[in-house]
């Protein structure tokens, strides 16, 4: 080993646990960016080779009845590579164990063989025979979900007529990788299951013998998407087809395709804090050790080693913790994201996800985290580089300082001589002293941004289910139907308030925008399903015209007063232009909603509703569940209540983990930040200090001057902190203002609180670390020396 | 400032020592042993000494006689291995460190080879340091009159030469009216002419307020101004003499 390297490896052990502190900030950017991308990568060829594998379909549609002689010619629309047609409805089902009525989504499995598109992955069991009546093949999300397996059975009614269906085998899916009923806000595997059962067996009961009522369709290479859903909208049109759509559509896809957004935003805007912060630490901490070690830079270059020689040694240092941040890193960020990928496999249900690490990934981390560490140390780097030999030679010339503002204001007589000493030591660097605030304010900013998520998720959750929404289940109506229906339900035991409505699926125009939404019909004054808006504001429904999504204006670049292109997708299929009469801030979905009366009126149509919202008595619930499972009219039953505790259960768990980590990051920036600040600081004043001690002051009064200047680092970085969580919140919640959702800019008080708090402890336990070394303070040797 | 202009200058100083009263500090079979690794360096070997109220004393010695350690454990920075001191009717040696620094803070001024002011005050605020914790502390103005430095009140140490750094050491020393002045070679770190300017400013707080003053130093020209001399050679007190004539600090040389 060289000198040199020997003078290396020695600082390093000299300075481990500075060295530490910053590598682990540094590790928590590896591990992020490994963790997400790799997980990321994971999540996307897992699904390209799914996909591919059992042949996801490309373009989906549904329709009333058509023949299947009509297959052949959706087949000949060019760019279709394959076509499959099937049934597809919904049911009631009556699980054991299950007191509400579930809703099964039945899909059709052609006579013979395989389906040619979406096809099924066994899990358990086998596949069906086609000649026993009664089998079926059950979604794994919803076998699990009831602890379902082949030899069991649940109860549906089909076509008003109650029947057994028994499981023999356990399948996944391309279709529902997530589970979630289009519509719904919140999956629910308990209440929510899919079905495949025989064709033969299926079409009977629904009178589509020689009929389907659905098409996938696989586009081949090249095609042009929108092209081929214009024509097969045509084809399906007389046939009660409700307008197709693509994969991005598709709900399964969509979600999955959020989470990989999500996971690529988090790879980049994490790595980014933790690595900003990690080069600055070298920053301070290098330029420290360059102005200590003066002397030995000077003799060193006086035996004759170059500037380039003397540069690479410092940078070798800096490098060096990165190295051990790097590596440290990259273990931590493969084993989250097995973690992660472990966890994804709840909501994600693929055959296999494997977890597979990119050597690439590897590489591109290795060149960021050394360019980060370089960047860092660049300045310090330099300094020793081409610091002249004879001036090295000198101690550094004492600092000056001058009067702060405080005495320019002529207010010096308030501040003591060791909080003028503080004050001075930050204005001569203000921008140390800023960027370590900044540093602080980082780690602040990640709590707020953590719980943020959080905050907004109990806001939204609150608000949709509770004030807006006050029904305690919505029933369905498999057809709309009249009137009497809803007088039907009022009777229903347990029933106390009954609001009927209507939903028309329909298609809006709008220039050559357009989308494909319900427009819901509401009663005048709604009592239990509330339009309100981000305000809480009751929004009264005009008696006629449209109220919209703001979003859904903004896709269909509408104002209010201006008219929209109504196609409805079924009945008559009229086709109208409506007004836009208010814009609604909503949180949820692309909704249009309409007076039930004008809806009515509009669609050509006497009373006419889709289904009700109730609330019940709910000692009495259970026997309404009794006979709702049993009323064939009744397509499927949403229990508002039991939604929302399965969803809080399955995310309860996962947001406790990610307050842990983001509280651990949090922290080890704030450690990473003020450990190491103040350690320099230490280092730059330990004579004064000890001259302080020597002159009678007491240990207590000593760090209060070093650490005086981290409490005012800390107090000012915490503000910012919040404002900057606070702005990364708007950011995210302006990136995340999709159609699915728009997340409220809501931050609960405590999670500032939290926040501050969190920052303020790891700040005190840090600082009081170094307090510690003030107890082991040479004070004769401090006399002795010049600095 | 004022102080210095009105105050009269002795035109001789006193040929006895002039207000020397009963012994300040007591000193008992001083010993004191560092571990320097695997080496055992006996630092004191049995000292016994006093230190009267009033006087002027020189301890000289080569470096490593242990002259700064017997200054140190007079000053409440080091406690002895085994031995005595006592400063009035108190046993330093049996005081913990709290109660160390509250004997340094009451009773005790260092002035330091290095000065060791602090970078970021200004003269004035560095001998306010110092009278902010003190209990009968003179105004920082006056201290550095004193010294003869009542014009650069303002000035930061990087603004101060050597000599006036060490002025402003001194009066941050005497400021708070310390029992006892103790100095570690303050003129070590300058030149003969500053030395001398400074070496004024202690004979002027010893002769005007009656500081009992102990300066260390190897330099034995500055013997001549003491008003009694010992001198350590190896851990042991080889020579102790009274000055029968004290040398005004101006007509020194060296």
């Amino acid at each position: 080993m060289t000198a040199l390297n020997r003078i290396l490896f020695r600082d390093l052990w000299h300075m481990r646990s500075q060295a530490l502190a910053i590598a682990v900030v540094m590790a928590c950017g590896v591990a992020t960016y490994v963790m997400s991308l790799s997980t990321l990568e994971s999540l996307q060829q897992t699904r390209r080779t799914y996909y591919e594998r059992y042949r996801f379909a490309d373009v989906f549609t549904s329709l009333k009845r058509a023949p299947n002689a009509l297959a052949p010619r959706l087949a000949q629309i060019p760019g279709v590579g394959q076509v499959q047609t099937r049934i597809v409805v919904d049911v009631t089902l009556d699980v054991a164990g299950l007191s509400e009525p579930a809703v099964g989504r039945i899909i059709s499995l052609p006579h013979h063989g395989e389906p040619t598109l979406n096809r099924l992955h066994l899990r358990r069991g086998r596949q069906i025979d086609p000649t026993r009546r009664g089998e079926v093949l059950v979604s794994e999300a919803f076998a699990d979900a009831h602890k379902l397996g082949p030899g069991d059975h649940v109860d549906a009614v089909i076509n008003e007529r109650l029947q057994q269906l028994n499981i023999v085998g356990v399948v996944l899916s391309p279709e529902y990788i997530f589970q979630i009923r289009g519509g719904e806000v919140l999956p629910d595997d308990k209440r929510f299951g899919v079905f495949w059962m025989s064709y033969d067996q299926l079409a009977p009961a629904y009178d589509l013998d020689g009929a389907f009522n659905n098409v996938t369709l696989r586009l081949m290479a090249g095609a042009s998407q929108p092209e081929v859903i214009r024509q097969l909208d045509n084809l399906t049109r007389p046939y009660g087809g409700v307008g197709a759509y693509g994969r991005n559509d598709q709900v399964s896809h969509r979600y999955l395709s959020d989470e990989i957004k999500q996971l690529h935003n988090m790879g980049v805007i994490a790595p980014a804090i933790f690595l900003g912060v990690a080069a600055f630490l070298l920053n301070v901490v290098l330029g420290r050790i360059i102005q200590t070690q003066r002397e030995q830079i000077a003799a060193i270059k006086a035996f004759g080693y170059t500037h380039v020689e003397v540069g690479v040694h410092y940078l070798k240092l800096a490098l060096m913790i990165a190295g051990v941040g790097l590596v440290l890193g990259v273990i931590v960020g493969v084993w989250m994201g097995h973690n992660l990928a472990e966890l994804y496999t709840q909501y994600y249900r693929f055959p296999v996800l494997q977890y597979r690490l990119n050597p690439g990934l590897i590489a591109s981390v290795t060149l960021i985290a050394t360019a980060a560490a370089a960047v860092g140390a660049l300045g310090s780097v330099w300094r020793a580089a081409f610091l002249p030999p004879a001036e090295a030679m000198r101690p550094e010339p004492p600092s000056g300082y001058h009067a702060t503002i405080v005495e320019r204001l002529g207010l010096q007589r308030y501040v003591s001589a060791p909080a003028r000493m503080v004050m001075r030591q930050i204005e001569r660097r203000p921008w140390k002293a800023a960027l370590s605030s900044l540093g602080i304010a980082m780690a602040v900013a990640v709590l707020v941004l953590g719980n943020f998520s959080v905050d907004a998720l109990d806001y939204l959750m609150a608000f949709q289910f509770d004030t807006a929404q006050r029904q305690d289940m919505t029933v369905t109506f498999v057809e709309p139907t009249t009137g009497d229906a809803v007088y039907g339900v009022g009777h229903l035991p347990g029933v106390r308030h009954v609001e009927p409505f209507r939903a028309v699926p329909v298609r809006l125009r709008a220039g050559h925008y357009d989308r494909r939404v319900s427009i819901m019909g509401l009663v005048r004054s709604p009592d239990l399903f509330r339009l309100l808006d981000t305000h809480e504001r009751v929004i009264e429904l005009p008696p006629e015209g449209l109220v919209v999504s703001r979003k859904l204006a903004d896709l269909l670049h509408v104002t209010p007063g201006q008219l929209v292109t109504v196609e409805v997708m079924e009945g008559q299929r009229p086709v109208r232009r409506v007004p836009v009469a208010a814009l609604l801030e909503d949180f949820s979905g692309t909704n249009a909603y309409m007076r039930i009366d004008a809806l009515q009126a509009f669609m050509h149509e006497g009373p006419t509703v889709s289904g009700a919202f109730i609330t019940t008595d709910a000692n009495r619930n259970d026997t309404l569940y009794r006979t709702l499972k049993r009323t064939p009219r009744v397509a499927g039953v949403t229990v508002k209540h039991a939604a929302l505790e399965s969803f809080r259960n399955t995310i309860a768990q996962n947001m406790l983990q990610m307050q842990f980590f983001n509280m651990l990051f949090a922290c080890v920036i704030a450690i990473g930040v003020v450990y190491n600040t103040a350690r320099v600081s230490l280092s730059e004043r330990s004579r004064e200090l000890a001259t302080l001690r020597v002159l009678g002051f007491t240990r207590a009064e000593i760090s209060s001057i070093l650490l005086g200047e981290l409490a005012i680092v800390t107090a000012v970085a915490i503000p910012v902190g919040l404002v900057i969580g606070y702005g990364l919140a708007a950011l995210l919640a302006i990136g995340l203002d999709t159609e699915m959702y728009r997340i409220p800019l809501i931050i609960d008080r405590s999670t500032y609180g939290f926040a501050a708090t969190t920052v303020i402890v790891a700040s005190v336990i840090s600082g009081l670390i170094v307090r510690r070394r003030l107890d082991r303070l040479d004070l004769i040797a401090a006399l002795k020396s010049r600095e | 400032m004022t102080e210095r202009q009105t105050a009269p200058a002795d035109p001789e100083p006193p040929s006895t020592p002039s207000i020397v009263g009963d012994a300040v500090f007591v000193a008992r079979g001083l010993t004191k042993v560092y571990r320097m690794g695997e080496v055992e360096v006996h630092a004191l070997r049995g000292v016994d000494m006093e230190l009267y109220a009033g006087e002027l004393m020189v301890l000289l010695g080569p470096s490593g006689s242990g002259k700064s350690t017997l200054l140190n454990i007079l000053g409440g920075l080091d406690v002895p291995t085994s031995g005595t001191v006592s400063y009035q009717d108190h046993d330093l040696t049996v005081l913990d460190d709290a109660a160390l620094t509250r004997y340094r803070r009451e009773h005790v001024g260092f002035v330091f080879q290095f000065y060791n002011l602090i970078p970021s005050l200004t003269a004035r605020e560095n001998v306010s340091l110092v009278t902010e914790i003190a209990a009968d502390p003179m105004d920082p103005a006056d201290a550095l009159a004193i010294v003869g430095l009542g014009e650069r009140l303002d000035h930061f140490p990087a603004q101060l030469s050597g000599g006036e750094q060490q002025r402003v050491a001194i009066a941050r020393a005497i400021a708070k009216q310390p029992d006892v002045l103790l100095c570690d070679e303050p003129t070590g770190a300058l030149d003969a002419a500053t030395g001398i300017v400074v070496l004024e400013a202690l004979e002027r707080v010893n002769r005007e307020l009656g500081t009992t003053t102990a300066v260390i130093t190897h330099n034995a020209v500055i013997a001549k101004m003491a008003d009694r001399v010992v001198t350590l050679s190896a851990g042991v007190i080889a020579d102790e003499r009274h000055n029968d004539r004290k040398t005004a600090a101006r007509e020194l040389s060296w």
